[in-house]
């Protein structure tokens, strides 16, 4: 490792590890949180690699307000893999069977551009308990 | 670079390491390879989290959770439920007292909620053994900006402003400090880090040093810069052995940075640090004693004046800084004296660290802004007393402190209030007390240190506490007479005011203090020959007795 000689050389750094540890910091009030459903039958139905995807998605865009969560069985064993999106101040979005190729979409219309992908949706409004 | 999907924070601070949480790393690290995950879960190694009753303890990000008495068998669940099935492990959550209900995650425990981590704010998160995390969190920042765009005379200028006092207990101005160093020119001047942490029950800056160990050697280098000194010393108890050892890996590692050595920041200012052991002798924390002591010497006070300001270290001028307080430093640059000023009250600002133990539910070390109550700390951060008994009072500062009855629970912690009634802040222990508590049996406990802890270079401090502490063992034994309650308090006095340093001056404390507030036991003791707490040799009172 060569010295840092400068500001700049210190910021690079800085921001290089930054990325990394922005996980610890994330939280519900200021991030939009993603939940994969990830019980036996979530990852029976590919939901590790849903998951994997999103992961290299949101870190590829170097997205700084989502986290993503893996959780237990959500319920809808018919449509896994399923992933609900929290977005702070809006209902949560239900989707039904995101495989990679969708996840990829979730990340691009509905993270990115709030547009919501209507035709995944299996429920878009509902009390959290 | 593949980001982590988890992150796993997992507490080494000594408290935990003493609870086999190095074999939970290591378990972890196993049953995830085995598993298949440990590409995607992170193992992060930190330092203390405070919350040392219920240690070891491991932090997941992002889902916040927080386990808590993490045993090295629990680890496979933890991997099967939690990262496979992201369940979240139920049994291992903390249970908050109060409400029978467990709790997920840290900021709505109550034990976290009415603290303010400046001092603590990497501790717990960043793992202490890598610089580069410590970079990621602004680490080195202030210290290139004090270099490359700042005057010494400015350092010591926002400083000054920020209103940051002394943590190690006397309280003195930093900035001031800083510029009575300054001030005095010399071709050679050094800082020092007081690191000889001896209060009983006291961990504040072990906890920094293990788990913020740059901030430290940063804090150091600014200080440096401000009063003119290439070189500076970290002076620590040679039983801090972890401590020690996360210290010499982040020295090595901002010397291979260029963060220490010549040329910092491609300027003209070089600057070194290195370690000095102590044996862990209380008085070696008094700065004139901890100076002697470094230059080989014993560890025995000087007279003041001069102060180390002007004839430190080998009769240069020198700097001699709490690890606390120095924890403070990097920010205040970063954010300005403005906001740091903001906290705490009118005389005391910012936050202090405090080692709650003794019977309070929620022991650990808690960091709060000044002018916080007694009751907040005790009965909110600490979740009350053990066994739903009774308060009867707080020790604040160690042997130099006194203990505060419940009229006073209400005092606003600051360094002038804590002071108006009969303690004072000191380094930061915090025990408390309850009803089986003998105050009498406690003070008898605090002399015996200070008998032991003399230098025994002044006559006052030598002997005077040695006979101070035979008249409460005399009257803990139901021995002792009128004449011995009229003796410890005038001795007392006498030995306050003609010791030569700070040890001395502050050993008659517990007595005084528990003179005042709890006179009717010491009566107890003398008069009747009970100890109303049933601690003492002669047993409980008679009135209980007879019941």
């Amino acid at each position: 490792m060569s010295s840092i000689k400068s500001l700049e050389e210190l910021q690079k750094i800085r921001e290089e590890v930054q990325q990394g540890m922005d996980l610890r910091k994330s939280e519900d009030e200021k991030h939009i949180k993603i939940m994969v459903g990830m019980a036996t039958c979530g990852i029976a139905a590919g939901a590790r690699d849903t998951f994997n995807t999103l992961l290299e998605e949101i870190d590829k865009r170097k997205m700084k307000n989502v986290y993503l969560v893996q959780v237990g069985c959500m319920g809808y064993c018919h449509d896994e893999p399923i992933v609900q999106v929290n977005a702070p101040g809006a209902s949560p979005v239900l989707y039904g069977h995101i495989n990679q190729e969708k996840a990829i979409e979730i990340i691009g219309k509905h993270i990115e551009k709030g547009e919501l992908l209507q035709d995944l949706i299996i429920s878009k409004s509902f009390d959290r308990v | 670079m593949k980001q982590y999907r988890l992150h796993m924070l997992v507490c080494a601070g000594t408290a935990c390491e003493s609870q086999e949480s190095k074999e939970i790393i290591k378990n972890l690290e196993e049953t995830l390879k085995e598993k298949g995950y440990e590409k995607e879960v992170q193992i992060v190694k930190t330092g203390c989290f405070g919350f040392c009753e219920k240690g070891p303890i491991i932090k997941i990000h992002p889902d916040h959770v927080f386990y808590v008495e993490v045993k090295p068998e629990d680890v496979n669940e933890i991997v099967e439920e939690h990262v496979i099935k992201g369940r979240v492990v139920e049994r291992l959550l903390y249970e908050e007292p109060a409400l029978e209900q467990k709790i997920t995650q840290q900021e709505k425990m109550s034990f976290y909620k009415k603290q303010l981590r400046l001092a603590l704010r990497n501790c717990g998160f960043i793992n202490p053994e890598n610089i580069k995390e410590y970079i990621a969190e602004d680490g080195y920042l202030a210290l290139g900006r004090a270099v490359k765009e700042m005057t010494p005379e400015a350092v010591i200028e926002v400083i000054k402003a920020s209103g940051l006092r002394g943590r190690g207990g006397g309280g003195f101005p930093t900035g001031r400090k800083w510029e009575l160093t300054h001030g005095n020119k010399n071709d050679l001047k050094f800082i020092i880090c007081n690191a000889d942490e001896g209060d009983p029950g006291a961990f504040m800056d072990r906890s920094i040093l293990e788990g913020d160990p740059h901030s430290i050697l940063e804090a150091m280098a600014i200080a440096g810069y401000a009063i003119g000194a290439e070189k500076g010393y970290i002076y620590i108890r040679a039983e801090y052995p972890l401590a020690i050892q996360r210290l010499n890996i982040a020295i090595e590692q901002a010397r291979e940075y260029g963060l220490l050595g010549e040329r910092i920041f491609d300027s003209d200012f070089n600057f070194d640090i290195e370690l000095k052991y102590g044996a862990g002798a209380f008085v070696c924390g008094e700065e004139t004693a901890l100076l002697n002591s470094i230059e080989g010497g014993r560890g025995e006070p000087n007279a003041k004046p001069p102060f180390p300001a002007e004839s430190g270290l080998w009769d240069k001028p020198t700097c001699v800084n709490n690890v606390e307080t120095l924890a403070n430093i990097p920010q205040i640059l970063l954010k300005g004296s403005e906001w740091f000023s903001r906290i705490g009250t009118k005389d005391s600002k910012g936050t202090k660290v405090f080692a709650l133990a003794g019977k309070v539910n929620n022991v650990g070390l808690v960091e709060v802004p000044m002018g916080i109550t007694l009751r907040e700390i005790i009965f909110d951060i600490g979740g009350g007393i053990r066994d739903n008994k009774k308060f009867k009072a707080v020790q604040t500062g160690g042997p130099s402190g006194g203990c505060i009855p419940e009229a006073y629970l209400d005092t606003h912690v600051d360094y002038q209030t804590l002071q108006e009634v009969g303690s004072i802040m000191g380094s930061g222990g915090m025990i408390v007390m309850d009803e089986d508590d003998c105050m009498v049996n406690i003070t008898k406990f605090y002399l015996e240190f200070a008998e032991d802890e003399s230098c025994g270079k002044c006559t006052p401090c030598r002997i005077g506490n040695k006979r101070l502490h035979e008249i409460l063992i005399r009257i803990t034994n139901g021995k002792g007479t009128r004449e011995d309650l009229h003796n410890l308090k005038s001795l007392g006095e006498i030995i306050k005011d003609s010791s030569l340093c700070g040890l001395g001056q502050s050993s008659p404390n517990p007595i005084l203090s528990t003179l005042e507030y709890f006179e009717d036991e010491y009566k107890a003791h003398v008069m009747d020959k009970t100890c109303p707490a049933g601690v003492c040799a002669m047993g409980k009172k008679k009135a209980k007795a007879t019941t």
